[in-house]
């Protein structure tokens, strides 16, 4: 219950009077306030700081130091206050909690001492308010992962007694554990643009005498480029081997993005080898040489910011496909329109609708080669929608895929994502507990049966004992949900069972097979029934009493009927009759677990 | 802002005026016009001046402590108290029906407490004008928990009286005791069957309704509930919470 709305309660217990014309039943006893004396100010000073509160401010939370005994402990005679050596500003927040029953979290304040604190003056921090809670968790969030790259970082300087292979992969992953992988990794990128630039001049035309044809150097210097290529995919071929054999999960590494690049990078030079003087596949061979150009992405092993790029592409399928879906309409729509615009005009380059994608997509994207251009004035209206539609179409989609490259970079979008339906799961979460909180703790203290004793023949030993469990306020509300039972001659109970009392009302309808046990037992299932319903709940959580339970129920709804002549029943017995009723139901179970057996 | 005056005398300005500044009909019909033009144009200074207005009605000082002090039964250190809790949870000084209910919700967290917060709200709120002040709080408070016997059974019956016209129907109690079950809420023991308001009714009925004409009074409820045993001490029960 917020601090705030305690202020209310005695409008709302002042306001039960509306119920007791209409109640049938005494109601029960109020607790009375032993300790009535004037709500006085206390000083709190933190710090230096002096804070100052009323009493009851402070007594509002009993669970927190400062709301219970725990805050005598720093009591100063001599300055008749309470002295926290604590930070002022953060008490600031925490002082606020208890005045309006929100907890606040400010933004400038770190995460790790506002935490501190909190646990300091015994506030779980769940029950930070909806304003800013999101903050807090994200600032916790940002503080455990720093706390375990930290970690991290100190477990990669330590752990002598790794095997050959764990070193090797650890090598791999991170050049800087260890010099030799500093060499490794060099040496491979080194590798890598070696064979990326011999690709690339191999098809540059060296010419070697002035009369003769420009050939490519590849051709001309055919053995050179060759030894060059064998040495690459030997070096990139025993890097694969090492990386497999230490691999931890070889299945796992195989499958991997980087070793199918590592692959198709050396797949075509063996090929090559295998099939050479054939010369049906050749012009296959030739097209397999492609496939060396992927060796330019091994180089994303090196570069972090290739990996990003790769990693947003992937995480922005949805826009990416949005930009291709809505462009491929476009051309569609206007290669159509543009065909049969210029279907009229004579000696037309449009002479199908895909010869018009051509044109389409070189308008759309603002290029305008020049190769295709409509002749008719119909045709050159289309054209000119059709490329000031193009830049619409390319400029709407790109500044999300920017948008979010830049926020991987700052590794947020992953976790943002999964943060929005965990705080939303959380936030019901809370609100539920917080609901529940406050009615299952009326349920709990019914069932100590402490209630029950405040009946108007209510007697003072266990009123005493209610003060030490509950706080005066939660035993007035307790009260206030007493007498509203009263009033409608029902009683709050949970949902569990609630539902056995469910399925018994629909199991009524129909005759119930023992009619003989209800009369056999039915006086002394009655004037215990309903005290010591309670206490079987605390004996029996065992699944082969809710049958027994069951039955039981059915028993109650059935005398259910006659209410006021078992109230007064109820009543009449005394706390020593608790225990002799315990026997008795103990005796209906065992009988009807009998019954039940034949 | 002006108070607005009558029409005859409006009609008697608009001619004085025309006359005195010599101009015709047409011309002042236009100029009109123009201004209607204008404020349609630009509404917002009209709704900024009249949310200033609703903004100051918002807030809401009460009565000196004196008055209060005079005119209820509590003491001035408890009229403190309620204030600042009053205050806390309201800080503009008034509550209105939806607040209202939001607080008294929060007692009964199992069940619907809207509907008997509205006839709650409706009992408090004794000038009928929306909104429960702090005096209308307290002097409702002041019957409940310092008034007599009497008192308290008069407020009660107006309670209940949901019309306000000095009889207690069938339905009015119905409608009572419907929102009272719903407080409950759903998992209760034994479950709530349908025609369990409706057989409250009928008991209460035949308590308070001696002359059977299937209306209570104000004389037939107070008189019944002061020859009930239980009634009486429960009216007693809440002497002490403040």
């Amino acid at each position: 219950m917020a601090a705030g709305v305690a202020a209310w309660l005695p409008f709302a217990r002042a306001a039960a009077i509306g119920w007791m014309p209409v109640a049938n039943l005494p109601m029960p006893v109020a607790p009375t306030n032993k300790n009535k004396h004037q709500d006085e100010i206390i000083i709190l000073n933190v710090s230096g700081r002096r804070f100052q509160t009323w009493r009851n401010t402070l007594d509002r939370y009993p669970d927190t130091l400062l709301g219970s005994s725990e805050k005598e402990f720093f009591f100063n005679e001599e300055t008749r206050e309470y002295f926290f050596d604590r930070d002022p500003d953060v008490f600031r927040s925490i002082l606020n909690f208890y005045r309006t029953g929100k907890l606040h979290y400010p933004r400038y304040e770190c995460i790790s001492a506002y935490d501190e604190e909190l646990s300091f003056f015994g506030i779980i921090p769940e029950i930070i308010s909806d304003c800013c809670y999101e903050e807090y968790k994200d600032r916790k969030r940002e503080n455990i992962e720093r706390l375990m790259d930290d970690l991290e970082d100190k477990k990669d300087s330590k752990l002598p007694n790794m095997t050959f292979r764990e070193t090797m992969w650890r090598a791999f992953e991170n050049p800087h554990t260890s010099t030799m992988a500093l060499v490794f990794y060099y040496v491979t990128g080194f590798f890598i643009a070696i064979s990326v630039t011999t690709n690339v001049i191999e098809t540059v035309p060296c010419s070697s005498m002035p009369n003769q044809r420009d050939v490519p150097c590849g051709e001309r210097y055919t053995e050179a480029f060759f030894c060059m290529d064998t040495a690459c995919v030997m070096i990139f071929t025993v890097e694969y081997l090492m990386r497999l054999f230490a691999a931890p999960s070889r299945y796992r590494f195989m499958r991997s993005v980087m070793s199918i690049i590592d692959v198709v990078a050396i797949l075509p030079y063996y090929i090559g080898l295998v099939m050479t003087n054939n010369e049906d596949v050749s012009g296959a061979f030739v097209t397999l040489r492609v496939f060396r150009v992927f060796r330019i992405f091994k180089f994303s092993r090196h570069s972090q910011g290739l990996r990003i790029l790769g990693y947003t592409l992937k995480s922005c399928a949805s826009e990416l496909g949005f930009l291709l879906f809505s462009l491929t309409m476009a051309i569609i729509i206007f290669a159509t329109v543009m065909f049969y615009a210029e279907k009229g005009s004579s000696s037309t380059k449009f002479t199908s609708i895909p010869a018009s994608f051509w044109y389409t997509i070189v308008t759309m994207t603002t290029l305008g080669y020049g190769d295709m251009v409509p002749k008719t004035i119909a045709g050159k209206i289309f054209g000119s929608i059709c490329s000031l539609s193009g830049v619409l179409v390319i400029a709407l989609p790109v500044p999300v895929i920017v948008s979010n490259f830049s926020r991987i970079y700052h590794q947020n979008q992953r976790a943002d994502k999964r943060r929005a339906q965990k705080v939303q799961k959380a936030r019901l979460a809370r609100m539920r507990i917080s609901k529940s909180g406050s009615s299952s703790a009326v349920l709990h203290s019914k069932r100590n049966g402490l209630n029950q004793s405040l009946e108007l023949t209510g007697s003072l030993e266990e009123d005493q004992q209610l003060k030490k469990t509950t706080s005066l306020l939660e035993s007035q509300h307790h009260h206030l949900l007493h007498c509203l039972e009263k009033t409608t001659n029902h009683e709050f109970v949970d949902e569990r069972l609630y539902e056995q009392g469910y399925l018994q009302t629909a199991l009524q309808n129909f005759p119930s097979q023992s009619p003989s046990l209800s009369s056999e037992e039915g006086i002394t299932g009655t004037c215990c029934s309903r005290r010591t319903k309670k206490n079987i709940q605390a004996l029996s959580a065992t699944h082969s009493h809710t049958h027994n339970l069951q039955e039981l129920s059915a028993l109650h709804i059935q005398c259910g009927e006659q209410h006021p002549l078992n109230t007064r029943l109820a009543l009449s017995v005394s706390t020593e009759g608790v225990s002799t009723c315990k026997l008795h139901i103990w005796s209906i179970i065992s009988n009807q677990a009998l019954i039940s057996v034949k | 802002m002006s108070v607005p005056v009558k029409r005859t005398q409006w009609d008697e300005d608009l001619s004085q005026f025309r006359k005195d500044h010599g101009l015709s009909k047409k011309v002042l019909l236009n100029c009109c016009l123009v201004r209607r033009i204008i404020s349609w144009a630009s509404p917002k200074q009209k709704d900024s001046v009249e949310d200033e207005l609703e903004l100051s009605a918002a807030r809401h000082r009460p009565e000196a402590l004196e008055q209060l002090e005079a005119q209820t039964r509590f003491s001035r250190k408890e009229l403190q108290i309620l204030y600042r809790g009053f205050k806390n949870e309201c800080p503009s000084g008034v509550v209105n029906e939806d607040t209202f209910k939001e607080i008294y919700s929060q007692f009964f967290p199992q069940g619907d407490a809207s509907t008997y917060a509205h006839f709650l709200f409706d009992a408090f709120d004794t000038d009928h004008n929306g909104s429960v002040s702090f005096e209308d709080f307290v002097m409702g408070l002041s019957i409940l928990l310092r008034g007599t016997v009497q008192e308290k059974l008069n407020w009660a019956f107006n309670l209940y009286d949901i019309n306000k016209d000095g009889y207690i129907t069938k339905e009015e109690m119905l409608d009572i005791i419907k929102s009272i079950y719903d407080m409950m809420g759903k998992c209760t023991y034994p479950t709530l069957k349908e025609e369990t308001p409706r057989q409250h009714v009928e008991i209460f009925f035949q308590k308070m309704d001696k002359n059977r004409d299937g209306v209570v009074t104000i004389d037939e409820f107070i008189d019944c509930c002061q020859n009930d045993e239980n009634i009486m001490k429960s009216m007693q029960l809440f002497e002490n919470v403040i």
